[in-house]
C-alpha cells in the first residue's frame, strides 16, 4: 500500500530525512519510535503533503501513484489521513459542520453525492459513543477551548468519521491520561481491517500495550535504523534510545 | 510557505459579478452642482417650498465646510463639479403594476437576483428598488397599507405624507451634521420612506435595493424609518453599481427614529463595486447613518456586511435617548485589493440604564485596509449605561492591514465601558489542516473566514445571511486550481 524508497527531505537548511525505507502492507499495523529530533513528525507530515519540507531524494508509492505528486486535499481524499500531534483551532466553524464538509469533500472527489443528513447524523452518533464523547462538543468550534484529551479523541473522531485506508497517528498519545489512551487506542483497532493500515507514530511504548503493532521500526538520525517486531519496542522501553543513536552515527 | 503566500494572494483577487451597465435612455442633467441644480433637483420632483428651503440651507452649509481628512483612507480630492447630481431612467416607471415597468430594468434587476415579480417574492419580502436616482417600484404596498405601514419612495412619500417627512427629516441627522451628510441634504434625489405606526409588528421585511448605473452620477438617496410606539420593523438594504473605470461617489443618509417600545433592525450587504484589482474605479461610499433610540426600551440594531466600494466610510450609529434603550452594531467589513474601509459606530449613552453591544470583524486581504473606528460615549445621565464592544481582524497575506481606533468618553461614574479586540491572520496551518481532511484550499479559507464571521451572520435575517456568505466567498474567491 504504501511504499517510501530512500526518501530525503529537508527543511530549509536542514537535512532531517536522510535516507529511509518503509514498507507497508494492507492490514499492518506499523509502529515508528525514535527519539525526540529523529524526524519522526517530519516523516508523518511528508506523508500528508505539508509544504514546508522539501524532498530532495526518494520516492513514495501509494497505491502504486506517486504520492509526492499530489495535492494534500488529494491525498486525503485517497485515504492516507494523518492525526495531528497538535490539532489546529478553527473558530466559529462548529465541529459538526467541519466534519461533514470534510466528508462531503472526500465524496465529491469520488464523484459520489454528499451524505445525507440523517445517515451523517446516525454515523455520528455511534462514533461518539464508542469514543465516549459528549455530542456538544459537536456544536462548539473545532478544537477550540478542547482540552489536550479532547483534542487528540477529535481526531481519532475525524478519523472514525473519514474512514481512511491509510491513518498515520501523530504523538497522538502524548497528553493522554491511560483512560483516553484506552479509547484512542479502541477507536483505532476499531478501524483495522484487511484493507486498512495504520502508523503509528510514538516516542513511548505504553501505546503499543493497547494499539498492538505487526512492526515496529526505528527512526534516529534521519534514518531507519532498525526494524522488528513488538518485542523491540519493549528493548527500547527497557535500554532507552541511546544505544541506537550510537549505531546510526557508526553507520 | 511562498507558495502557499501566492495562493493567498490570488484568493484576495476578487471578481465582481454585478459589473454589467444597463442601456437605457435616462433622463439626466448637466454635470455641476450649484444652487440652480438644487433648484432643478426640487422642481423635478415637484417638492413643497419648505423642502426647496431645507435643501438650500444644506447647500448653503456645504459650500462653508471642508471635505474630512481625519480618516484613515486615502482618495484623491474628489471634484464635485464634475459629478452629475440628477438622472433617472426616461419612461417614468408607473408603481401601481410592475407590467408597466421598462423590461430593461426588471431585466436588470433580476440578473441581481432581486425578487421584484411579486409571485415570486415568496420570501416575503417587500422591495423598493432605486435606479441612479428615482425609485423604480415598491413591491408589496398593498399588504402594507392594510397594516398601515407606509413604505414608500421618498419622492412620494413627500408628496403624500409631507407633513410625517417634514416631522422627522433631518431630525437625527441635521443638514449640518458634516460634509457629506450635508451634501445629501443638499441634493438627495430619492430614497425610501417607512413608517410602521404604533403598536404594529410589521408582517415583513422590508427591503430596498440600490443600483447606480449611469456614468459620472452620483447617488445621494436618503433613507427614513420611523417605528411608533411599541412598533417593529426589519428593513435590509442591498447595493451594487456597474463596473467602471471612473470612482463614482455614493453618499446616502439613513436616519431611523424609535419611539418608546419600538425596535428597528437594519441591515445592509454592501457589494458595491469595488474598483479593479489595480485600485482602478469602484465606488467611494460615504454614508451617514444614525439612529435615534428616542423612547423608553427602545431598540435600534445595526448589522452590516460590506463587502464591496473602493472606499467605504461609514459609522452606523445610535443615540440612546430613552431609559432602557438598546443599540447594537454587528458588522463585517471586507477590504480585498485595493480596497480600503474606515467603518464602526458611535453608541452615545443619553437615558439611564442603556445599553449598547459592538461586535466588529474586520476582514483584510491584497494589500487592503481596514480600519475600525469606534466612539462609545457615557454621558452625565447614562447612570448603570453598559457597553460591551469586541472588534477582531483577520488578515489574508501579509501586504494588507488591520487598525483599530476606538474612542471611549465616561461622565457617569456608574456606567461600565468594555472593549475588547485581537488580531489574527488565516494561519497556513489551518488550510493545512483542512486540507489534509479532504477540503481545498479555497473551500479552507471560506471555512475559515465564514467561521470568522459567524457572530454577525447570526444575528443577519436568514436569507441575507446566505447571501452574505456566498457574497464573502465571491469576494475571496481566486484562480487556485
Amino acid at each position: 500500500m504504501l511504499e517510501i524508497k530512500n526518501l530525503h527531505a529537508r527543511a530549509e537548511d536542514n537535512e532531517i530525512l536522510k535516507g529511509v525505507n518503509l514498507q507497508v502492507r494492507p492490514g499492518e499495523i506499523h509502529a515508528i519510535m525514535g527519539p525526540n529530533g529523529s524526524g519522526k513528525s517530519t516523516l508523518s507530515h511528508i506523508i500528508a503533503g505539508r509544504e514546508d519540507y522539501e524532498v530532495t531524494e526518494g520516492e513514495i508509492l501509494y497505491n502504486g501513484k506517486d504520492l509526492l505528486d499530489m495535492d494534500i486535499e488529494e491525498r486525503a481524499a485517497e485515504g492516507v489521513f494523518l492525526a495531528f500531534q497538535y490539532p489546529v483551532e478553527i473558530a466559529g466553524v462548529s465541529n459538526k459542520y467541519f466534519l461533514r464538509t470534510a466528508m462531503n469533500s472526500v465524496r465529491k472527489y469520488h464523484d459520489e453525492a454528499p451524505i445525507k443528513r440523517k445517515e451523517f447524523l446516525a454515523l455520528l452518533k455511534e462514533n461518539l459513543e464508542k469514543l465516549g464523547m459528549d455530542k456538544v462538543m459537536m456544536d462548539r468550534s473545532v478544537n477550540e477551548d478542547f482540552s489536550g484529551g479532547e483534542k487528540k479523541r477529535n481526531e481519532i473522531l475525524q478519523m472514525a468519521m473519514l474512514q481512511p485506508t491509510l491513518a498515520v497517528l501523530d504523538e497522538t498519545d502524548s497528553g493522554l491520561d491511560i483512560d483516553a489512551l484506552k479509547i484512542v487506542a479502541d477507536g483505532v483497532n476499531a478501524l483495522r481491517s484487511p484493507e486498512r493500515a495504520t502508523i503509528v507514530v510514538t516516542h513511548y511504548q505504553r501505546l503499543l500495550d493497547y494499539i498492538v503493532p505487526d512492526h515496529v521500526h526505528v527512526l534516529a538520525g534521519g534514518k531507519i535504523v532498525r526494524s522488528g517486531d513488538k518485542s523491540l519496542a519493549f528493548e527500547l522501553e527497557e535500554k532507552g534510545y541511546g544505544f541506537l543513536q550510537e549505531e546510526a552515527v557508526a553507520t | 510557505m511562498t507558495s502557499e503566500n501566492a495562493m493567498l494572494e490570488e484568493f484576495a483577487q476578487r471578481e465582481y459579478e454585478h459589473g454589467f451597465v444597463t442601456e437605457i435612455e435616462s433622463d439626466a442633467i448637466e454635470p455641476g452642482l450649484s444652487e440652480d441644480v438644487v433648484r432643478l433637483i426640487s422642481s423635478k420632483k415637484n417638492e413643497p417650498e419648505w423642502l426647496l428651503e431645507w435643501r438650500l440651507k444644506a447647500y448653503r452649509h456645504w459650500l462653508t465646510m471642508e471635505e474630512p481628512e481625519w480618516h484613515n483612507v486615502k482618495y484623491p480630492k474628489i471634484d464635485h463639479q464634475a459629478s452629475v447630481y440628477y438622472s433617472a431612467p426616461k419612461k417614468k416607471p408607473k408603481l401601481n403594476s410592475l407590467d408597466e415597468v421598462d423590461p430593461i430594468l426588471l431585466e436588470t434587476y433580476e440578473k441581481l437576483g432581486i425578487p421584484l415579480h411579486e409571485q415570486k417574492v415568496l420570501a416575503n419580502v417587500a422591495v423598493d428598488a432605486v435606479f441612479d436616482s428615482v425609485s423604480i417600484a415598491t413591491t408589496y404596498r398593498e399588504t402594507l397599507e392594510k397594516h398601515g405601514v407606509i413604505f414608500l419612495p421618498f419622492s412620494e412619500a413627500v408628496q403624500e405624507y409631507p407633513e410625517l417627512v417634514k416631522k422627522y427629516l433631518g431630525s437625527v441627522i441635521p443638514t449640518s451634521d458634516n460634509y457629506y451628510a450635508a451634501l445629501n441634504s443638499a441634493v438627495f434625489s430619492d430614497g425610501s420612506f417607512c413608517f410602521i405606526p404604533k403598536g404594529v409588528r410589521c408582517p415583513m421585511e422590508l427591503s430596498t435595493y440600490f443600483r447606480i448605473n449611469a456614468e459620472n452620477t452620483g447617488q445621494f438617496e436618503r433613507t427614513l424609518i420611523v417605528a411608533e410606539e411599541g412598533a417593529y420593523v426589519s428593513y435590509l438594504e442591498g447595493c451594487t453599481a456597474p463596473k467602471r473605470d471612473e470612482h463614482q461617489l455614493h453618499a446616502a443618509v439613513v436616519e431611523l427614529v424609535a419611539l418608546d417600545d419600538a425596535e428597528i433592525k437594519y441591515s445592509t450587504v454592501q457589494n458595491w463595486y469595488p474598483g479593479d484589482s489595480e485600485g482602478k474605479g469602484g465606488i467611494y461610499n460615504f454614508v451617514t447613518k444614525r439612529g435615534a433610540c428616542r423612547g423608553e426600551n427602545s431598540k435600534i440594531s445595526w448589522t452590516q456586511v460590506e463587502t464591496g466600494s473602493a472606499i467605504t466610510w461609514k459609522y452606523p450609529s445610535v443615540i440612546l435617548q430613552g431609559d432602557n434603550s438598546v443599540g447594537e452594531f454587528y458588522s463585517v467589513a471586507v477590504t480585498a485589493n485595493h480596497q480600503q474601509a474606515d467603518t464602526g459606530t458611535k453608541m452615545i449613552h443619553i437615558g439611564k440604564n442603556t445599553k449598547s453591544t459592538i461586535i466588529s470583524k474586520g476582514i483584510s486581504a491584497g494589500v487592503g485596509q481596514n480600519s475600525y473606528r469606534g466612539e462609545v460615549k457615557m454621558m452625565k445621565g447614562a447612570t448603570n449605561g453598559r457597553n460591551f464592544s469586541q472588534c477582531d481582524s483577520l488578515l489574508i497575506g501579509d501586504r494588507c492591514g488591520a487598525h483599530t481606533f476606538p474612542y471611549i468618553e465616561v461622565r457617569n461614574t456608574t456606567a461600565k465601558v468594555e472593549h475588547e479586540a485581537s488580531t489574527s491572520k488565516v494561519g497556513e496551518d489551518q488550510i493545512y489542516y483542512l486540507r489534509q481532511r479532504g477540503l481545498s484550499t479555497e473551500d479552507a479559507v471560506n471555512m475559515i473566514v465564514n467561521g470568522f464571521c459567524k457572530e454577525v451572520y447570526d444575528v443577519l435575517p436568514m436569507e441575507f445571511a446566505l447571501e452574505a456568505r456566498k457574497l464573502l466567498n465571491v469576494s475571496l474567491e481566486g484562480s487556485v486550481g
